[in-house]
């Protein structure tokens, strides 16, 4: 099998589950004739029909409220949200009706909302957001985002397959990015939901990481690492539930703890990767927990400013020099 | 009934003509009967317990809607599925909820439908066929669409029955499942439950349309102006509604007229309400109207209604006593369930 991009990677994932289980149908603005704003779903309306790959209104609040029914019904709908961004739309069918379904009356809730997220320049304050923080402190719902080619496929399988409501973060920037092209298994696989990955090995620094921060990291790394300085880099792959027992180890191994995130700062998820460090691994610390994230401001449009927004592969290093010099 | 042809509530042909010709027998006008009794006796009950300090949060009564719970439940079939609000707990009754299960609802006891998870009217029960609602009115309604949808692809004819009252009728959610519904011609049937009143806020604030099921025709699907104080009119309406639904028809918008007769809930005494319009409500009592019809029409004899009130309130009487002696919840299972195996 050639090598794939992410994007393919996550078409494939969906049209192999489409084929194996007849109850999993997509939902979401423009993803039939169209294929999707992003054309994951492309050829899926005239290989899967009408009934199973669903134009919707542009009405996110009944995407993913028809989606929660279909799924009391039995089905395993994958709804697709056009940008991340327009979550907020669909905010209340996900926090007050899907994540509280089954602790309220026992009815599973399968669905998997799909969410391209993150900004991939100049797209503006409505195109760009990184909104998974405002999920993961919702109990019921669990929160995934990959970062590599092989986890956008296992995860999405994992995630359709899992028999509570996934909000699946897919960065734009990765779609197509060239140096995650890579050959993946022609046979079915998963990834589980709930485990970090270690993308390097380190024994000096943790960067504690998701997303397309993951790169940004691992090419800081790289760079002290000619400086004879060995960082971790952990790739969280899951945010609800997330590996708190991999951020400990390596913690504990390093200890010195960078986090990284492309959302903004207060209140982003590494507030609570940095407070479950401090209470269950403070005396392994030699620096205060640091974290690197985007400035705490709407995503800005102009070049400039949204580069000054955005964290990159400099401010990382910048961070990391810098809890290492503490 | 197509909008343009909705008759006034007050055209006395309606009873005349359309409902004597219902086929409904004997036995369905007494689960008819008792089943408005029975929310009526278990609801008087519930604000009783809540004045006595016996009950565990708020009280909600569906008074004066007890016609819209009974007689829409009922047109549904088994395979159909219900997505109640909290003034149809008749429905519930309808579906299989007993007295029991809903007390021990009410009372937050480890062996009612949501073993302590949630309150009051807040249960849904697959084994029954119903979806729990929330407390943000109109969300359920995207819910029903997506359940009607699932019927559509999967086939096998099933129909979701929701509801909604004026007062949600304004939210985002019910143009957009409603919309949805009608976009993909969805077996679903929508009733408003049009009450004069959301909490304090009367409808000349709410909308500005003379009849809510005027919205019918701009959503391009059937709709119903019925009398929500007759069983039987509300039966009727739902029953065309459901079989249109089944025959891929369709989403059908039903506004069912009624008053309610308390406040919004046991704490609100209803002050605002205008004197004549709750004299009104109380003359058109749905329960007492029912009664009525079945003793004009020598259905039952004054002793079998006698027979049907006592009856229902021993069937209340024995929920409580059943619900207060359940246990409560292990307060560490508030830890379970949060998440599906």
């Amino acid at each position: 099998m050639p090598p794939v991009t992410y994007l393919e990677a996550i078409s494939s994932g969906l049209r192999e589950e489409m084929e194996r289980d007849e109850s999993v149908f997509c939902l979401g603005e423009d993803i039939g004739v169209y294929g999707g704003a992003f054309k994951i779903t492309k050829g899926f309306l005239d290989d899967f029909g009408e009934d199973r790959v669903i134009d919707a209104p542009v009405a996110e609040s009944v995407i993913i409220g028809a989606a929660m029914g279909a799924a009391l019904m039995g089905m395993r709908p994958v709804a697709e949200m056009q940008f991340a961004d327009f979550i907020t739309c669909g905010f209340n069918q996900l926090v007050n009706n899907v994540a509280k379904t089954h602790y309220r009356w026992g009815a599973a809730v399968p669905l998997v909302v799909r969410c391209p997220s993150g900004a991939i320049g100049n797209a503006g304050p409505f195109h760009s957001q990184n909104p998974e923080a405002w999920f993961c402190k919702v109990p019921g719902l669990k929160v995934v985002a990959p970062a590599t080619t092989y986890d956008a496929k296992g995860l999405l399988k994992s995630s359709i397959r899992d028999n509570n409501p996934v909000l699946y973060f897919e960065h734009k920037g990765l779609y197509r990015f060239p140096r995650i092209r890579e050959e993946i298994p022609e046979e079915d696989y998963t990834v589980p939901i709930g485990e970090a990955a270690v993308r390097r090995e380190g024994g000096d620094a943790t960067i504690v990481t998701y997303g397309k921060m993951v790169f940004h990291s691992l090419d800081a790394a790289e760079t002290l690492a000619g400086e004879g300085v060995e960082t971790e880099v952990l790739d969280l792959r899951s945010l609800l539930p997330y590996d708190k027992q991999a951020i400990l180890e390596s913690v504990r191994k390093t200890n010195r703890l960078l986090v990284v995130h492309e959302d903004t700062l207060t209140g982003g998820f590494g507030g609570e990767i940095a407070a479950v460090v401090a209470e269950e691994a403070f005396e392994h610390l030699d620096a205060p927990v640091r974290r690197l994230a985007a400035i705490d401001t709407p995503v800005p449009f102009s070049p400039p400013l949204e580069q000054y927004f955005l964290p990159n592969t400099e401010k990382v290093t910048t961070a990391l020099r810098e809890l290492l010099a503490y | 009934m197509n909008v343009e042809t909705a008759p006034a509530l007050s055209d006395p042909d309606l009873a005349a003509s359309d409902l004597d010709d219902l086929g409904l027998g004997r036995e369905d006008y007494r689960t008819l009967y008792h089943t408005m009794r029975l929310q009526r006796e278990f609801e008087e009950r519930v604000y009783r317990l809540f004045r006595q300090g016996r009950l565990v949060g708020a009280a909600y009564a569906g008074a004066g809607h007890e016609a819209i719970a009974a007689g829409s439940a009922y047109a549904l079939g088994d395979a159909d599925i219900l997505v109640p609000m909290h003034r149809v707990i008749g429905a519930h009754f309808l579906r299989g909820h007993t007295a029991r299960d809903m007390m021990c609802q009410y009372l937050g006891r480890a062996n009612g439908p949501t073993a302590g998870k949630d309150g009051n009217m807040h249960c849904g029960d697959w084994d029954h066929h119903i979806v729990g609602m929330i407390s943000h009115l109109g969300a359920n309604i995207p819910v029903a669409a997506g359940v009607a949808l699932a019927s559509k692809i999967r086939g096998g004819g099933a129909v979701s029955l929701t509801y909604i009252g004026e007062g949600g009728s304004s939210i985002g959610d019910f143009h957009e499942g409603l919309n949805f519904a009608a976009v993909h011609s969805l077996p679903m049937v929508l009733i408003v439950e049009n009450n004069k009143f959301a909490y304090s806020t009367p409808t000349r604030f709410e909308y500005a349309c003379e009849h809510i099921v005027d919205r019918a025709r701009g959503y391009g699907v059937e709709g119903a102006l019925v009398d929500g104080t007759d069983v039987r009119a509300v039966y009727k309406a739902t029953r065309d509604a459901v079989d249109l639904a089944r025959e891929g028809g369709g989403p059908t918008l039903i506004e069912a007229r009624c008053t309610r007769l308390l406040g919004h809930a046991q704490h609100d005494d209803a002050f605002y309400v205008p004197k004549d319009i709750m004299e009104d409500g109380w003359n058109n009592d749905p329960v007492t109207k029912a009664e009525s019809l079945l003793l004009e029409r020598k259905y039952f004899t004054r002793e079998e209604i006698d027979g049907i009130q006592e009856e229902v309130k021993g069937i209340v009487d024995d929920a409580v006593d059943y619900a207060e002696q359940s246990p409560l919840p292990e307060p560490e299972e508030a830890l379970q369930g949060v998440y599906a195996d």
